[in-house]
Protein backbone atom coordinates (compact mmCIF):
# COMPACT_ATOMS: atom_id res chain seq x y z
CA UNK A 1 0.00 0.00 0.00
CA UNK A 2 2.08 2.75 -1.13
CA UNK A 3 0.62 6.10 -3.09
CA UNK A 4 0.79 6.59 -6.77
CA UNK A 5 3.79 8.68 -7.61
CA UNK A 6 2.91 12.96 -7.10
CA UNK A 7 5.07 16.07 -7.60
CA UNK A 8 5.22 17.57 -3.59
CA UNK A 9 5.35 21.29 -3.70
CA UNK A 10 5.43 22.54 -0.03
CA UNK A 11 3.40 25.92 -0.49
CA UNK A 12 5.52 28.91 0.77
CA UNK A 13 2.84 31.69 0.05
CA UNK A 14 -1.20 31.27 -0.38
CA UNK A 15 -0.65 32.97 -3.25
CA UNK A 16 1.59 30.04 -4.62
CA UNK A 17 -0.89 27.57 -3.41
CA UNK A 18 -3.91 29.09 -4.66
CA UNK A 19 -2.12 29.52 -8.26
CA UNK A 20 -0.98 25.47 -8.64
CA UNK A 21 -4.23 24.89 -7.53
CA UNK A 22 -5.65 26.76 -10.66
CA UNK A 23 -3.09 26.18 -12.87
CA UNK A 24 -3.92 21.77 -12.12
CA UNK A 25 -7.63 22.27 -11.20
CA UNK A 26 -8.50 18.49 -9.70
CA UNK A 27 -5.42 17.27 -10.85
CA UNK A 28 -4.41 18.93 -7.75
CA UNK A 29 -4.81 18.47 -3.61
CA UNK A 30 -4.50 20.35 -0.80
CA UNK A 31 -2.77 18.22 2.24
CA UNK A 32 -4.07 19.82 5.13
CA UNK A 33 -3.97 16.95 8.13
CA UNK A 34 -3.76 14.74 5.14
CA UNK A 35 -5.86 12.23 7.82
CA UNK A 36 -8.24 11.33 4.88
CA UNK A 37 -6.59 12.19 1.83
CA UNK A 38 -3.55 10.26 3.12
CA UNK A 39 -5.18 6.71 3.68
CA UNK A 40 -7.02 7.53 -0.04
CA UNK A 41 -3.58 8.09 -1.58
CA UNK A 42 -2.42 4.79 0.41
CA UNK A 43 -4.84 2.86 -0.98
CA UNK A 44 -4.70 4.56 -4.70
CA UNK A 45 -7.93 5.20 -4.47
CA UNK A 46 -6.80 9.33 -4.77
CA UNK A 47 -3.86 9.58 -7.43
CA UNK A 48 -3.12 13.67 -7.45
CA UNK A 49 -0.87 14.55 -10.16
CA UNK A 50 0.14 17.24 -7.67
CA UNK A 51 0.10 17.62 -4.11
CA UNK A 52 -0.28 21.25 -3.01
CA UNK A 53 1.33 20.77 1.08
CA UNK A 54 -0.13 23.81 2.90
CA UNK A 55 1.16 22.95 6.18
CA UNK A 56 3.80 25.34 6.17
CA UNK A 57 1.26 28.38 5.88
CA UNK A 58 0.62 28.40 9.55
CA UNK A 59 -1.48 31.71 9.53
CA UNK A 60 -4.22 29.18 8.39
CA UNK A 61 -4.76 28.32 11.43
CA UNK A 62 -6.31 29.62 14.75
CA UNK A 63 -9.38 30.56 16.57
CA UNK A 64 -10.06 34.27 16.47
CA UNK A 65 -13.31 36.60 17.61
CA UNK A 66 -14.68 37.99 14.06
CA UNK A 67 -17.90 39.91 15.85
CA UNK A 68 -19.32 40.03 19.57
CA UNK A 69 -21.27 36.93 18.93
CA UNK A 70 -18.72 34.50 16.59
CA UNK A 71 -15.82 33.13 15.88
CA UNK A 72 -13.30 32.46 12.95
CA UNK A 73 -11.41 29.00 12.87
CA UNK A 74 -9.15 28.97 10.17
CA UNK A 75 -8.47 25.67 8.17
CA UNK A 76 -5.58 24.65 9.24
CA UNK A 77 -6.77 24.74 12.87
CA UNK A 78 -5.57 21.37 14.08
CA UNK A 79 -8.18 18.99 16.49
CA UNK A 80 -5.53 18.78 19.17
CA UNK A 81 -5.26 22.16 19.49
CA UNK A 82 -8.78 22.86 19.72
CA UNK A 83 -9.42 20.30 22.31
CA UNK A 84 -6.74 22.11 24.46
CA UNK A 85 -7.99 25.18 23.55
CA UNK A 86 -10.32 26.41 26.78
CA UNK A 87 -11.75 28.97 24.80
CA UNK A 88 -13.29 25.98 22.71
CA UNK A 89 -14.96 25.19 25.72
CA UNK A 90 -16.52 28.12 26.46
CA UNK A 91 -17.34 28.92 22.64
CA UNK A 92 -17.87 26.20 20.62
CA UNK A 93 -19.17 23.63 23.25
CA UNK A 94 -21.08 21.64 20.52
CA UNK A 95 -17.25 21.08 19.16
CA UNK A 96 -15.90 20.55 22.24
CA UNK A 97 -18.30 17.84 22.83
CA UNK A 98 -17.88 16.22 19.88
CA UNK A 99 -13.97 16.26 19.39
CA UNK A 100 -13.01 13.34 21.51
CA UNK A 101 -15.44 11.26 18.98
CA UNK A 102 -13.40 12.38 16.11
CA UNK A 103 -11.08 9.17 15.91
CA UNK A 104 -8.18 8.76 18.21
CA UNK A 105 -5.44 11.56 19.86
CA UNK A 106 -2.61 10.65 17.06
CA UNK A 107 -5.25 11.78 13.94
CA UNK A 108 -6.68 14.83 15.70
CA UNK A 109 -2.98 15.80 16.64
CA UNK A 110 -2.86 16.11 12.74
CA UNK A 111 -6.24 16.43 11.47
CA UNK A 112 -7.68 19.74 10.81
CA UNK A 113 -11.45 21.15 10.77
CA UNK A 114 -10.56 22.62 7.17
CA UNK A 115 -9.77 19.13 5.53
CA UNK A 116 -12.66 17.13 7.40
CA UNK A 117 -14.89 20.27 5.82
CA UNK A 118 -13.30 19.78 2.67
CA UNK A 119 -13.37 16.08 2.53
CA UNK A 120 -16.92 16.57 3.14
CA UNK A 121 -17.64 12.76 4.74
CA UNK A 122 -21.15 12.34 5.17
CA UNK A 123 -20.54 9.93 8.88
CA UNK A 124 -17.91 12.52 9.86
CA UNK A 125 -18.90 14.79 13.01
CA UNK A 126 -17.79 18.58 12.40
CA UNK A 127 -19.73 18.74 8.76
CA UNK A 128 -22.66 17.74 10.77
CA UNK A 129 -21.91 19.93 13.42
CA UNK A 130 -20.82 23.38 11.71
CA UNK A 131 -24.46 22.54 9.47
CA UNK A 132 -26.36 22.24 12.72
CA UNK A 133 -24.68 25.68 13.91
CA UNK A 134 -25.27 27.82 10.58
CA UNK A 135 -21.95 27.84 9.87
CA UNK A 136 -20.57 29.91 7.17
CA UNK A 137 -17.37 29.20 5.30
CA UNK A 138 -14.58 30.75 3.20
CA UNK A 139 -13.39 29.94 0.33
CA UNK A 140 -10.54 31.27 -1.95
CA UNK A 141 -8.59 31.25 -5.04
CA UNK A 142 -6.92 33.73 -7.52
CA UNK A 143 -10.21 34.57 -8.60
CA UNK A 144 -11.00 35.93 -5.29
CA UNK A 145 -13.18 34.88 -2.59
CA UNK A 146 -17.04 34.17 -1.39
CA UNK A 147 -18.99 32.91 1.50
CA UNK A 148 -20.55 29.78 1.12
CA UNK A 149 -23.41 29.11 4.06
CA UNK A 150 -22.95 25.38 5.46
CA UNK A 151 -26.49 24.56 4.14
CA UNK A 152 -25.09 25.27 0.62
CA UNK A 153 -21.56 23.59 1.17
CA UNK A 154 -22.19 20.15 1.48
CA UNK A 155 -23.82 18.95 -2.10
CA UNK A 156 -23.09 15.27 -1.85
CA UNK A 157 -20.59 12.17 -0.04
CA UNK A 158 -17.40 13.49 -0.17
CA UNK A 159 -18.41 16.76 -2.76
CA UNK A 160 -18.30 20.28 -2.10
CA UNK A 161 -19.76 23.59 -3.54
CA UNK A 162 -15.84 24.30 -4.03
CA UNK A 163 -14.60 25.19 -7.26
CA UNK A 164 -11.97 23.02 -8.28
CA UNK A 165 -9.58 26.27 -7.94
CA UNK A 166 -10.87 27.38 -4.70
CA UNK A 167 -9.55 26.24 -0.45
CA UNK A 168 -11.43 26.23 2.02
CA UNK A 169 -9.87 29.04 4.43
CA UNK A 170 -11.77 29.56 7.59
CA UNK A 171 -15.10 28.45 8.89
CA UNK A 172 -17.37 31.31 10.88
CA UNK A 173 -19.32 29.86 14.23
CA UNK A 174 -21.92 31.75 15.94
CA UNK A 175 -20.33 31.68 19.61
CA UNK A 176 -22.59 30.17 22.67
CA UNK A 177 -24.99 32.54 24.02
CA UNK A 178 -26.33 32.68 27.60
CA UNK A 179 -29.35 30.71 28.31
CA UNK A 180 -28.76 28.30 25.11
CA UNK A 181 -27.11 24.81 25.76
CA UNK A 182 -25.46 22.17 23.30
CA UNK A 183 -25.23 18.46 23.38
CA UNK A 184 -23.14 15.80 20.69
CA UNK A 185 -23.98 12.10 20.70
CA UNK A 186 -23.28 9.39 19.07
CA UNK A 187 -23.31 5.81 18.98
CA UNK A 188 -20.33 3.60 17.27
CA UNK A 189 -19.14 0.06 17.36
CA UNK A 190 -15.67 1.13 19.09
CA UNK A 191 -14.32 4.51 20.43
CA UNK A 192 -13.36 6.12 17.69
CA UNK A 193 -15.26 4.77 15.02
CA UNK A 194 -17.38 6.36 12.51
CA UNK A 195 -20.62 6.67 14.23
CA UNK A 196 -23.42 4.56 13.41
CA UNK A 197 -25.36 7.94 13.94
CA UNK A 198 -24.65 10.95 15.46
CA UNK A 199 -26.06 14.23 16.87
CA UNK A 200 -25.84 17.69 17.04
CA UNK A 201 -28.05 19.63 18.82
CA UNK A 202 -28.16 23.54 20.03
CA UNK A 203 -30.79 25.25 21.93
CA UNK A 204 -31.34 28.25 22.96
CA UNK A 205 -34.13 29.70 25.20
CA UNK A 206 -35.83 32.85 26.11
CA UNK A 207 -36.28 34.32 29.75
CA UNK A 208 -39.99 32.34 29.94
CA UNK A 209 -37.67 29.04 28.86
CA UNK A 210 -39.19 29.18 25.80
CA UNK A 211 -37.24 27.79 23.15
CA UNK A 212 -36.21 30.95 20.53
CA UNK A 213 -34.18 28.82 18.73
CA UNK A 214 -32.94 25.14 18.03
CA UNK A 215 -30.92 23.39 15.43
CA UNK A 216 -30.51 19.43 14.89
CA UNK A 217 -27.70 18.22 12.54
CA UNK A 218 -26.81 14.25 12.35
CA UNK A 219 -24.21 12.35 10.63
CA UNK A 220 -24.03 9.13 8.84
CA UNK A 221 -27.88 9.88 8.58
CA UNK A 222 -27.80 10.30 4.58
CA UNK A 223 -25.45 11.32 1.77
CA UNK A 224 -24.85 14.33 3.09
CA UNK A 225 -24.83 15.13 6.70
CA UNK A 226 -28.31 16.33 7.42
CA UNK A 227 -30.08 19.19 8.96
CA UNK A 228 -33.40 18.27 10.65
CA UNK A 229 -35.22 21.30 9.47
CA UNK A 230 -38.47 20.25 10.15
CA UNK A 231 -37.88 18.74 13.81
CA UNK A 232 -35.74 21.92 14.25
CA UNK A 233 -38.68 23.69 13.81
CA UNK A 234 -41.09 22.15 15.96
CA UNK A 235 -39.43 23.35 19.01
CA UNK A 236 -39.46 27.03 18.39
CA UNK A 237 -41.65 28.93 20.47
CA UNK A 238 -42.64 27.11 23.04
CA UNK A 239 -41.06 25.24 26.28
CA UNK A 240 -39.13 21.90 25.73
CA UNK A 241 -41.17 19.00 27.69
CA UNK A 242 -41.38 15.63 26.68
CA UNK A 243 -44.08 15.56 24.66
CA UNK A 244 -42.28 17.99 21.90
CA UNK A 245 -38.87 15.89 22.28
CA UNK A 246 -40.72 12.78 21.27
CA UNK A 247 -41.96 14.91 18.55
CA UNK A 248 -38.69 16.14 17.23
CA UNK A 249 -37.30 12.85 17.79
CA UNK A 250 -40.05 11.72 15.20
CA UNK A 251 -39.56 13.95 12.85
CA UNK A 252 -35.75 13.13 13.13
CA UNK A 253 -36.33 9.95 11.94
CA UNK A 254 -38.47 10.78 9.08
CA UNK A 255 -35.56 13.14 8.11
CA UNK A 256 -33.17 10.89 7.83
CA UNK A 257 -31.97 8.35 5.01
CA UNK A 258 -29.36 6.46 6.32
CA UNK A 259 -27.63 4.33 4.08
CA UNK A 260 -27.31 0.93 6.38
CA UNK A 261 -23.89 -1.12 6.39
CA UNK A 262 -22.69 -4.56 8.25
CA UNK A 263 -22.51 -2.87 11.54
CA UNK A 264 -26.16 -1.61 11.50
CA UNK A 265 -28.81 -1.56 9.62
CA UNK A 266 -31.18 1.20 7.98
CA UNK A 267 -33.71 0.51 10.49
CA UNK A 268 -31.20 -0.01 13.47
CA UNK A 269 -30.16 3.83 11.94
CA UNK A 270 -33.29 5.15 12.13
CA UNK A 271 -33.76 4.24 15.35
CA UNK A 272 -30.96 5.12 16.70
CA UNK A 273 -31.29 8.51 15.40
CA UNK A 274 -34.65 9.09 17.53
CA UNK A 275 -33.25 7.87 20.64
CA UNK A 276 -30.07 9.87 20.35
CA UNK A 277 -32.33 13.09 19.32
CA UNK A 278 -34.25 12.72 22.26
CA UNK A 279 -31.52 12.21 24.63
CA UNK A 280 -29.26 15.12 23.05
CA UNK A 281 -32.49 17.68 23.24
CA UNK A 282 -32.92 16.79 26.59
CA UNK A 283 -29.43 17.37 27.60
CA UNK A 284 -28.91 20.51 25.23
CA UNK A 285 -32.77 21.83 27.17
CA UNK A 286 -31.36 21.84 30.37
CA UNK A 287 -27.58 23.19 29.55
CA UNK A 288 -29.83 25.88 28.20
CA UNK A 289 -32.28 26.24 31.25
CA UNK A 290 -29.38 26.25 33.96
CA UNK A 291 -27.41 29.43 31.54
CA UNK A 292 -24.61 27.36 30.78
CA UNK B 1 6.24 10.33 -14.82
CA UNK B 2 9.38 11.77 -13.78
CA UNK B 3 10.24 10.68 -9.75
CA UNK B 4 10.02 13.89 -7.52
CA UNK B 5 12.68 13.84 -5.09
CA UNK B 6 12.98 16.72 -2.52
CA UNK B 7 16.09 17.10 0.35
CA UNK B 8 15.39 16.78 3.77
CA UNK B 9 16.74 17.50 7.11
CA UNK B 10 15.14 16.00 9.93
CA UNK B 11 16.23 15.14 13.62
CA UNK B 12 15.85 12.28 15.15
CA UNK B 13 16.40 11.03 18.37
CA UNK B 14 18.12 14.65 18.76
CA UNK B 15 20.94 12.74 15.94
CA UNK B 16 20.55 15.14 12.53
CA UNK B 17 19.82 13.75 9.03
CA UNK B 18 19.98 14.53 5.22
CA UNK B 19 18.31 12.33 2.98
CA UNK B 20 17.08 12.35 -0.46
CA UNK B 21 13.91 11.29 -0.85
CA UNK B 22 10.98 10.55 -2.97
CA UNK B 23 7.47 13.09 -2.78
CA UNK B 24 5.59 9.98 -2.12
CA UNK B 25 7.43 7.94 0.71
CA UNK B 26 5.57 7.72 3.58
CA UNK B 27 7.38 8.72 6.88
CA UNK B 28 6.96 5.46 8.23
CA UNK B 29 8.73 3.75 5.40
CA UNK B 30 11.68 6.80 5.30
CA UNK B 31 12.33 5.96 9.10
CA UNK B 32 12.55 2.23 8.38
CA UNK B 33 14.41 2.37 4.78
CA UNK B 34 15.65 5.00 4.59
CA UNK B 35 17.34 5.57 8.34
CA UNK B 36 17.19 1.94 9.34
CA UNK B 37 15.02 2.59 12.28
CA UNK B 38 13.01 -0.44 12.14
CA UNK B 39 11.68 0.09 15.27
CA UNK B 40 8.46 2.17 14.42
CA UNK B 41 6.53 -0.59 13.10
CA UNK B 42 3.85 -0.94 10.39
CA UNK B 43 0.72 -2.62 10.50
CA UNK B 44 -2.42 -0.91 8.00
CA UNK B 45 -1.33 1.71 7.01
CA UNK B 46 -4.61 3.92 6.81
CA UNK B 47 -4.45 5.44 10.05
CA UNK B 48 -6.14 3.18 12.18
CA UNK B 49 -3.91 0.26 14.00
CA UNK B 50 -1.45 3.07 15.49
CA UNK B 51 1.48 0.95 15.67
CA UNK B 52 3.32 3.62 13.48
CA UNK B 53 2.70 6.22 16.14
CA UNK B 54 6.21 8.54 16.12
CA UNK B 55 6.36 11.69 18.45
CA UNK B 56 6.56 14.88 15.42
CA UNK B 57 7.26 17.99 16.72
CA UNK B 58 5.84 17.04 20.58
CA UNK B 59 2.68 15.29 20.12
CA UNK B 60 2.15 11.56 19.00
CA UNK B 61 1.20 10.95 15.10
CA UNK B 62 0.48 8.52 13.07
CA UNK B 63 4.08 8.40 10.57
CA UNK B 64 2.10 5.99 7.97
CA UNK B 65 -0.15 9.18 7.19
CA UNK B 66 2.62 11.79 6.92
CA UNK B 67 5.14 11.84 3.79
CA UNK B 68 8.88 11.99 4.71
CA UNK B 69 9.13 15.19 2.44
CA UNK B 70 7.06 16.71 5.46
CA UNK B 71 9.27 15.92 8.21
CA UNK B 72 12.04 18.32 6.72
CA UNK B 73 12.87 21.03 9.25
CA UNK B 74 11.18 18.86 12.24
CA UNK B 75 11.92 16.88 14.88
CA UNK B 76 11.10 12.93 15.57
CA UNK B 77 10.76 10.82 18.58
CA UNK B 78 10.91 6.88 17.88
CA UNK B 79 10.95 4.25 20.16
CA UNK B 80 14.59 3.86 19.41
CA UNK B 81 15.24 7.57 21.21
CA UNK B 82 13.42 6.07 24.85
CA UNK B 83 16.34 3.90 26.61
CA UNK B 84 19.13 6.03 27.75
CA UNK B 85 21.88 3.89 26.80
CA UNK B 86 22.17 -0.07 26.33
CA UNK B 87 22.00 -1.00 30.04
CA UNK B 88 18.86 1.08 31.10
CA UNK B 89 15.04 0.92 30.09
CA UNK B 90 13.15 3.95 29.77
CA UNK B 91 10.25 3.83 32.22
CA UNK B 92 7.39 3.19 29.90
CA UNK B 93 9.43 0.06 28.91
CA UNK B 94 10.40 -1.48 32.34
CA UNK B 95 6.47 -0.43 32.58
CA UNK B 96 5.27 -2.82 30.02
CA UNK B 97 7.74 -5.44 30.84
CA UNK B 98 7.05 -5.42 34.44
CA UNK B 99 3.06 -5.64 33.83
CA UNK B 100 3.54 -8.37 31.15
CA UNK B 101 1.81 -5.40 29.10
CA UNK B 102 2.89 -6.98 25.70
CA UNK B 103 2.96 -10.46 24.17
CA UNK B 104 4.13 -10.33 20.54
CA UNK B 105 5.53 -6.85 20.46
CA UNK B 106 4.05 -5.89 17.04
CA UNK B 107 1.76 -2.81 18.50
CA UNK B 108 3.94 -1.89 21.46
CA UNK B 109 6.38 0.78 19.55
CA UNK B 110 2.94 2.98 18.76
CA UNK B 111 2.07 2.13 22.08
CA UNK B 112 4.82 3.43 23.97
CA UNK B 113 5.11 6.72 22.22
CA UNK B 114 1.52 7.21 22.07
CA UNK B 115 1.65 7.19 25.96
CA UNK B 116 5.35 9.12 26.59
CA UNK B 117 3.30 11.87 24.95
CA UNK B 118 0.69 11.50 26.79
CA UNK B 119 2.03 11.28 30.19
CA UNK B 120 3.77 14.33 29.09
CA UNK B 121 0.94 16.08 29.00
CA UNK B 122 -1.34 13.92 31.75
CA UNK B 123 1.55 12.82 34.62
CA UNK B 124 -1.23 11.78 36.87
CA UNK B 125 -3.88 10.03 34.61
CA UNK B 126 -7.13 8.04 35.79
CA UNK B 127 -8.09 4.71 34.07
CA UNK B 128 -10.09 6.48 32.08
CA UNK B 129 -8.04 8.73 30.75
CA UNK B 130 -5.54 5.79 30.07
CA UNK B 131 -7.87 4.14 27.95
CA UNK B 132 -8.87 7.14 26.27
CA UNK B 133 -5.26 7.92 24.68
CA UNK B 134 -4.72 4.16 24.53
CA UNK B 135 -7.67 4.05 21.79
CA UNK B 136 -5.90 4.59 19.08
CA UNK B 137 -3.74 1.64 19.02
CA UNK B 138 -4.92 -1.73 18.25
CA UNK B 139 -2.83 -4.73 20.33
CA UNK B 140 -4.32 -8.21 19.13
CA UNK B 141 -2.52 -10.08 22.06
CA UNK B 142 -2.86 -8.41 25.60
CA UNK B 143 -6.33 -7.50 26.15
CA UNK B 144 -5.20 -4.02 26.78
CA UNK B 145 -5.63 -5.08 30.71
CA UNK B 146 -2.12 -5.39 31.72
CA UNK B 147 -0.86 -2.23 29.41
CA UNK B 148 -3.50 -0.25 31.61
CA UNK B 149 -1.41 -1.66 34.17
CA UNK B 150 1.44 -0.65 32.82
CA UNK B 151 0.64 2.79 32.28
CA UNK B 152 0.02 3.67 35.66
CA UNK B 153 2.79 2.11 36.99
CA UNK B 154 4.77 4.39 34.42
CA UNK B 155 3.16 7.58 35.09
CA UNK B 156 3.93 7.10 38.90
CA UNK B 157 7.57 6.04 37.92
CA UNK B 158 7.82 9.26 35.75
CA UNK B 159 6.20 11.21 38.52
CA UNK B 160 9.53 10.19 41.22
Amino acid sequence: MKPAPFRYVAAQTLEQALKLKAEYSDEAHFLAGGQSLVPTMNFRLTQPSVLIDINPLTKLAGMRTSAPDSVRVGALTRYGKLERDPATARDLPLIHEALPHIAHPQIRNRGTIGGNLAHADPASEMPAIVLALAGKLRAQSVRGERWIAAADFFVGALTTALEPDEMLMEVELPVAKPRSGACFLEVSRRRGDFAIIGVACAVGLDEDERCNIARIGLCNAGETPIFAAAASESLVGRQIGKLEIDEAADLVQRAVDPGGSIHASKEFQRHIAGVLTARALNAANERARRGH
Amino acid sequence: MATDTHDISVTVNGTPYRRSVEARLLLSDFLRHDLLLAGTHVGCEHGVCGACTVIFDGVAVRSCLMFAAQADGHAIETVEGLAPDREHLHPLQESMRDCHGLQCGYCTPGILMTMKAFLAETPAPDDAQIREALSGNLCRCTGYQHIVEAMKLAAERLRR
